[in-house]
């Protein structure tokens, strides 16, 4: 038997995953600006750890390790297994490449912070810091036009 | 449902490696060589200083068109939590760190062999090899040098204080009322400009020494390639049995400090708080999270090994008759 002919549904509890991970990657993303003491939200019993820039550090990190395992796992999988069943819509693309083009950026970042890099110069910093934060917020969009809209990542043919 | 267990267990390894990695003893990571040959280091004869503020006067007037020029009266913050920091008033301050004092003179009284004695040293930015203050700017504000200076651009820096904040020393220095906020939100993003010592990197460009080093009547200070700066550290350690400070600190600094009393006695006996850093022990701030970066590294690879693990077992499955 064709695997590719076999009819699976992509699975929902790596979604749950996915949507849990983008939120505390979202989350811990703006807590690198010193926003969340300023505006009381660090102050919210259980939220204080917002304002510890070094623990939204490693959290960003962590949750960027286990988006892109859940990205590269979702994608290999449809083109292993849901390809002959399942399209790629135009909601799913634009997500697809903002993600990509967020992954660039955050790598980059990731080099830049190592010791002893000088790759980039200030510009460059500069540009890749707001990039990364404009992705951010395209991204965020897309997702509220797809929630909104009932537009799905893949659809059946 | 056997692939739905896969994929949790899958989950739940790699969440519990990831979380290992995070709390694992990394050990400390120093300088690298390539870092060794590029960084400029200085070298802090500790036992040379006489506590005179040469050092001081000459970092005054040579830094004096880069300090903050304030607009007054400030914007009113909001929310009224955001405190403002007016120096401006004070440039007279000189024993503490200040946004017009990169520089002071730090004192402590030990007791020695000899009796008590009062030991001086200047105290300004360690200028650490990896520096968090300029790896952790969200803005691109902080900036190091490929010759191991860090400096704020005072054209860029919103005033966020986050530079203080995950520096070990919390060397940075606030002055509300200058700086791009203005421009932007004044009352609700930013709140003026850091400032710290920058080594002089205008006066290094041109081949001189920092004003520090050139005004210092008994040579306390040397500068050169951090490598020979660490060779003739540890000479001058070893001759005088003393103690280094600065060489393995968050990492490695370029700011190598050589005293005959051990830093653990000074760190006691010297004055801290605001603007007065401390002598303490350090760990490499930034280590643990480019630890996390080799998590990155594996997680596209992990993601793979995980779909292509339930796409054989789909096709083992199915070849053995089960239910699709």
């Amino acid at each position: 038997m064709n695997p590719r002919t076999i009819v699976i549904h992509p699975g929902s509890r790596r979604k749950t995953i996915y949507l849990i991970t983008l939120f505390v990657i979202t989350l811990t993303g703006f807590a690198q600006m010193p926003i969340f003491k300023r505006y009381y939200i660090a102050d919210i019993p259980g939220l204080g750890w917002l304002d510890e820039f070094y623990v939204t550090h490693y959290l960003h990190y962590l949750a960027a390790a286990v988006l892109l395992a859940v990205v590269f796992d979702g994608l290999a999988g449809y083109l292993l297994m849901f390809r002959k069943q399942y399209r790629i819509m135009i909601s799913g693309r634009v997500r697809g490449v903002l993600l990509f083009c967020l992954a660039l950026t955050g790598a980059l970042m990731v080099v830049k912070n190592l010791s002893g890099y000088w790759l980039f110069s200030q510009q460059a910093t500069i540009m890749m810091d707001i990039l990364h934060i404009a992705l951010t917020v395209f991204y965020l969009c897309a997702a509220l036009w797809a929630l909104v809209s009932g537009k799905k990542w893949i659809e059946k043919f | 449902m056997q692939t739905d267990i896969s994929r949790r267990q899958f989950f739940k390894k790699g969440a519990l490696a990831a979380a290992a990695l995070a709390v694992s003893n990394v050990p400390q990571v120093r300088a690298s060589e390539r870092e060794t040959d590029l960084q400029l280091a200085t070298l802090i004869d500790v036992s040379r200083c006489i506590g005179c503020e040469a050092c001081v006067d000459a970092c005054k007037q040579s830094n004096d068109a880069k300090f903050p020029r304030p607009v007054k009266p400030f914007p009113k913050m909001v929310p009224a939590r955001v405190k403002v920091e007016d120096w401006s008033e004070k440039k007279d301050v000189r024993n503490r760190l200040t946004p017009y004092n990169w520089l002071f003179i730090q004192r402590a009284v030990v007791q020695t062999d000899d009796g008590e004695k009062e030991i001086t040293l200047p105290r300004r930015c360690m200028h650490c090899v990896n520096p968090p203050c300029v790896k952790l700017c969200p803005w691109g504000a902080a900036i190091q040098q490929i010759n191991g200076i860090s400096r704020m651009d005072p054209d860029l820096c919103l005033g966020g204080a986050k530079c203080k904040n995950v520096c070990p020393w919390k060397i940075p220095q606030r002055q509300t009322g200058a700086g791009l906020y203005l421009d932007i939100l004044p009352s609700l993003a930013g709140n003026g400009v850091m400032n710290k010592c920058d080594r002089c990197y205008d006066r290094i460009a041109e081949g001189k020494n920092p004003a520090c080093i050139e005004a210092c009547p008994e040579q306390v200070q040397t500068i050169g390639p951090r490598r020979e700066i660490l060779k003739q550290a540890h000479e001058l350690a070893s001759s005088m049995n003393g103690f280094i400070y600065g060489e393995t600190e968050n990492g490695g600094t370029n700011s190598i400090y050589v005293s005959p009393v051990p830093f653990e006695t000074l760190n006691q006996a010297i004055d801290k708080g605001q603007g007065k850093p401390s002598l303490k022990k350090v760990k490499d701030e930034m280590s643990e999270a480019n630890t996390l970066a080799a998590a990155l590294v594996i997680a596209p690879f992990a993601g793979l090994a995980s779909a292509i693990g339930r796409y054989y077992k789909t096709v083992k499955k199915h070849a053995s008759g089960g239910p699709s």
